[in-house]
This record gives C-alpha cells, sequence and structure tokens, in this order.
C-alpha cells in the first residue's frame, strides 16, 4: 500500500497537470490541415507545372495563411502573457521545440502565399494586378516583381513548401512528443503520427472544394492510404505504451480503460478513422455516399485526435503513474 | 575557489510537516493566494499495522539537467548564479511549456502577471549576504539545509558527506540539486 497526501493545491498543476486545453488542441488541429495542404499542393505542383488543374484546387492554397493564422490566434490566446508573445522572435533556441515551431512559422507564410500566388489561374492574377495598379503603383511593381520570381522559382516554391509543410505536420506532434515528463506524448511516434494526420486532414479538407473527378478520386485514394497508415501508427504507439515501463503503462491505461478509453475509441478510431476509410472503400466500389462525408468525418477524427491527446496526456505525469519517487 | 553550487536538502527523520517552510515562503516572497513554491508530502506506506509515514517538504529541485530550462523557447527559463534555476518574467510568455517539462510538478502560473513562478531558493537572500533561505530560517526542528556544495566546510556539503540521501524521480534523468536525508 502507498498513500501519498500533499498539502500543494497550484492552479494549473493539481489534481493533474491541466495548463493546455482546447486552444493548444486546435493549433495542432489547424497546423496538420495547413501542413497537409502545403505539402500536397507542393507535391502536385512538382508533378504537373503546366496549370492543368481545376479552378478550386488551383486557389485552395489561400487558405493556408487564413487557416495559419486562425491557428495562431488560438495559440495566442493560450499564452498567459500575451503581449510578450514577440519574445519567441528575438532568440532562436535549439533545445526548445516550440522555438523551433515558431521560427518555421516564419518561413511557412511566405512560402505558402508564393505557393497560392504560382497555382492562381493567369486570368485572376492579372484581374488582381490591373486593381492594385489602380490605387498603388508601387504595390503592382512589387506584385509583378515577386510574382515574375515565383513564376521562374516553381519548383523551388513547390519544394519548399513540401518541406516546410512537413517540418509543421511533424513539430505539431513533436512539440507533445519531447516533453519527457508526460509518458503518454514521449514517444518518437507522436511526430510521424501527426504528421500523417495532418496529410490525412489536409487531403480532407481539399476534398471539400469542387475538384475535377480526376483530382478527387486520387485524393481520396491517397486519404484511404494515409488513413491505413495512421491506424497503424496508433497500434505502434499504444503497444509502446502498453509494453513499457510502469509510468508508459500508467498512460497507456488512459486510453485502455480509463478516462479517456470511450472518447478516443469512438471519435478518433471510430468515426475519424475506421468509419471514413469504409465509406471511401464503399464510394470506390459504386455504393452511394453522401458527398463530402468521409471528408468531414476525417476532419472531425483529426481534431478529436488532438484534443484527446493533448487533454489525455496531461492526465498522467510521473508521480500520478504511481513510479517510485526515490 | 570554484564557483558556487547552491543545494537543499531536508531531512526525512526530523521534518515534522508543519507547513511552516510553505508560510515562510509565502510571506518572504510575497505569492498570490492560493499557490505556493514549495509544499508538504507525506507518503504512508506498508499494510496495517505494519506502516511506515515520510514526510517531506519539497519545491524545485534546481535540475542540474532541467528540462524546463532546455524546452523555454524565450530563454525566460534560465540557471542563475550557483546554478539556481529562475524564471526571467520579463522574457516570460506564459506559454507553459516549462509546466509540461517538469517531472516534478514544481512550477505554476501567478495569475496576477501571467509568468511562470517557482523556487529561487531565495536567491535575493542569498547571493546578498544573507545566507538562508526564508523556509530554512523558520524550520523549527531544523531539518532543512542550505548551501554551496562546493565549499566543503558547508553545512549542507557536511550532510550530504555524513548521511545517506535521496533524490526525486532519478529516473527521470534530471539529475537534482535537492536531496532528502534518510
Amino acid at each position: 500500500m502507498q498513500e501519498l497526501t500533499t498539502t500543494r493545491a497550484n492552479a494549473l498543476v493539481d489534481p493533474v497537470l491541466h495548463i493546455w486545453h482546447g486552444e493548444v488542441a486546435a493549433y495542432l488541429f489547424l497546423g496538420g490541415v495547413v501542413a497537409g495542404i502545403m505539402v500536397l499542393v507542393g507535391l502536385s505542383l512538382l508533378q504537373r507545372d503546366d496549370g492543368g488543374r481545376s479552378r478550386h484546387l488551383a486557389l485552395l492554397p489561400w487558405s493556408v495563411p487564413v487557416l495559419l493564422s486562425l491557428g495562431m490566434l488560438f495559440l495566442w490566446m493560450d499564452l498567459e502573457n500575451r503581449w510578450n508573445a514577440f519574445r519567441f522572435y528575438l532568440v532562436f533556441r535549439p533545445t526548445s521545440p516550440m522555438s523551433w515551431g515558431a521560427w518555421i512559422l516564419i518561413l511557412v507564410y511566405p512560402a505558402s502565399l508564393a505557393l497560392a500566388w504560382r497555382t492562381t489561374p493567369a486570368a485572376i492574377r492579372e484581374a488582381v494586378r490591373a486593381r492594385i495598379a489602380r490605387w498603388w503603383e508601387p504595390g503592382e511593381r512589387a506584385l509583378v516583381g515577386m510574382g515574375g520570381w515565383v513564376d521562374r522559382h516553381s519548383r523551388a516554391v513547390a519544394w519548399t513548401n513540401v518541406i516546410a509543410g512537413a517540418g509543421l505536420g511533424m513539430y505539431t506532434g513533436m512539440l507533445l512528443g519531447t516533453l519527457a515528463s508526460r509518458p503518454l506524448w514521449n514517444s518518437a511516434i507522436l511526430g510521424p503520427l501527426f504528421l500523417t494526420s495532418g496529410l490525412s486532414t489536409g487531403a480532407a479538407y481539399m476534398l471539400l472544394y469542387r475538384l475535377g473527378d480526376g483530382e478527387r478520386i486520387r485524393l481520396a485514394r491517397l486519404d484511404m492510404g494515409l488513413i491505413a497508415v495512421e491506424l497503424a501508427l496508433i497500434a505502434v504507439w499504444l503497444i509502446g505504451l502498453a509494453s513499457g515501463g510502469s509510468a508508459t503503462r500508467a498512460a497507456a491505461w488512459v486510453l485502455l480503460g480509463g478516462p479517456y478509453t470511450t472518447a478516443f475509441w469512438l471519435l478518433v478510431v471510430g468515426f475519424g478513422l475506421t468509419a471514413p476509410l469504409l465509406a471511401e472503400w464503399m464510394e470506390r466500389r459504386g455504393g452511394h455516399v453522401p458527398g463530402r462525408l468521409a471528408a468531414v468525418m476525417v476532419l472531425a477524427g483529426g481534431l478529436a485526435l488532438r484534443w484527446i491527446i493533448v487533454f489525455a496526456g496531461q492526465h498522467v505525469g510521473w508521480s500520478e503513474a504511481g513510479v517510485a519517487l526515490f | 575557489m570554484s564557483a558556487k553550487r547552491y543545494a537543499m536538502a531536508v531531512d526525512t527523520r526530523t521534518c515534522v510537516g508543519c507547513t511552516a517552510c510553505v508560510i515562510a515562503c509565502k510571506t518572504e516572497n510575497d505569492l498570490p493566494d492560493g499557490y505556493a513554491r514549495n509544499w508538504i508530502t507525506e507518503i504512508a506506506t506498508g499494510t496495517f499495522p505494519s506502516l511506515d509515514l515520510t514526510i517531506r517538504s519539497e519545491r524545485c529541485n534546481h535540475c542540474d539537467d532541467a528540462p524546463c530550462v532546455a524546452v523555454c523557447p524565450t530563454g525566460a527559463s534560465w540557471i542563475g548564479p550557483g546554478g539556481i534555476v529562475l524564471v526571467d518574467p520579463d522574457k516570460c510568455t506564459g506559454c507553459k511549456a516549462c509546466i509540461a517539462a517538469c517531472p516534478y510538478d514544481a512550477r505554476f502560473v501567478d495569475p496576477r502577471t501571467g509568468t511562470v513562478d517557482k523556487c529561487t531558493f531565495c536567491v535575493h537572500r542569498v547571493e546578498n549576504g544573507t545566507p538562508t533561505t526564508a523556509c530554512q530560517d523558520i524550520c523549527p526542528t531544523e531539518s532543512i539545509h542550505f548551501g554551496d556544495l562546493n565549499d566543503s566546510d558547508s553545512d549542507i556539503a557536511r550532510v550530504l558527506r555524513t548521511r545517506e540521501h535521496y533524490t526525486l524521480l532519478p529516473d527521470a534523468g534530471t539529475t537534482p540539486r535537492h536531496y532528502y536525508l534518510k
């Protein structure tokens, strides 16, 4: 028998850690979607640079800076001392995943804007240029200059988006995965898992648009593969936790019998991964599945995955896990 | 003489868990209501009637390999004089990564400032001529030992040389400089 009593009752720490809430989960989700769009559109640009893509696929990269800004807003709202946020950009600390994330975002914004401009149909680009020229000539000159540069360096823009997107997607998992004090998070699987989920939710987000038939079929097929990989990564992650030491076993229990079990298996594994996998498979076999249903489920599942991992990971620390204190 | 290396040891044989150290710390450091930089932990082990009770006064472990310092994105968490782990509130964004990184849950957010707070080993005292911490000064059973590990004549160096001791969560790999005397 061991009974532990502490006189401490600090908010956000006791009785269990609860420092990060929905804002962080929402940021990690939006960061993943953004990462997925950047990688997938970047790859499509590398594959095909002749502009032969549907109007919606050509325009949806503009979502990236918008969704990312929304995610950054959530992240900023989570800070307890918000007006010090500029401090992230006064120093680079290589041992801090959060510092890496802050600086990766600096690369993501211009890269995604360049990608969006590159894929925008010529007629729309010309209309934008003409409108800017009417009221601000220097702005129009800058746009033409930068637009020309982007067109000349199309492959570099595509590769930058693929690399920065993969970095961002991986980072969203590594932010949690590198925290050795939280056994549920402290797994190298979390980086690849969040990246795969980001690619999958990115593909699902793209499938919400009115794409060409060929584009939709290719994306849906890719999404099926990504969901299968995600399920495999979740299995490997849970096996790793359940077969570890007492701290990781206690962490595994949170999802395998503990307080987050029903939510995790129902919302993430069931509704968010298995159901859309079956829906996409049925659609491929010619069955009737309501349009965009699978995509909506993948997006909801991606948000649930991050939400549950963020909350469940705080449920077990070293001392709550019953690790011998000395 | 080499640079200072501050450490603390709590005698678990004599600590009675009176919480005077907690009150002294709150007063000395003007902590907000409901928050504490140190606390008392009681651990009962065994099977009735063969029970064993350990009482400890706990706080930040001022680890040599402090994960809170490593994860801080702005450099607000830093290693101060004598190896004391400190927080610079001017640089702190309140991102709480350091709180998540600490295996001892020794940090909290000060609701008045939105910045992270924790034990400082009373750096404002020990680096300015007062050799004792507030919790050490108040302890009625003289269970708290503090001083410079690099000074072989110091109280802390002597008790660690002569008494069996342990650190919390050694498997966390943080190399604490807060010890408990058996």
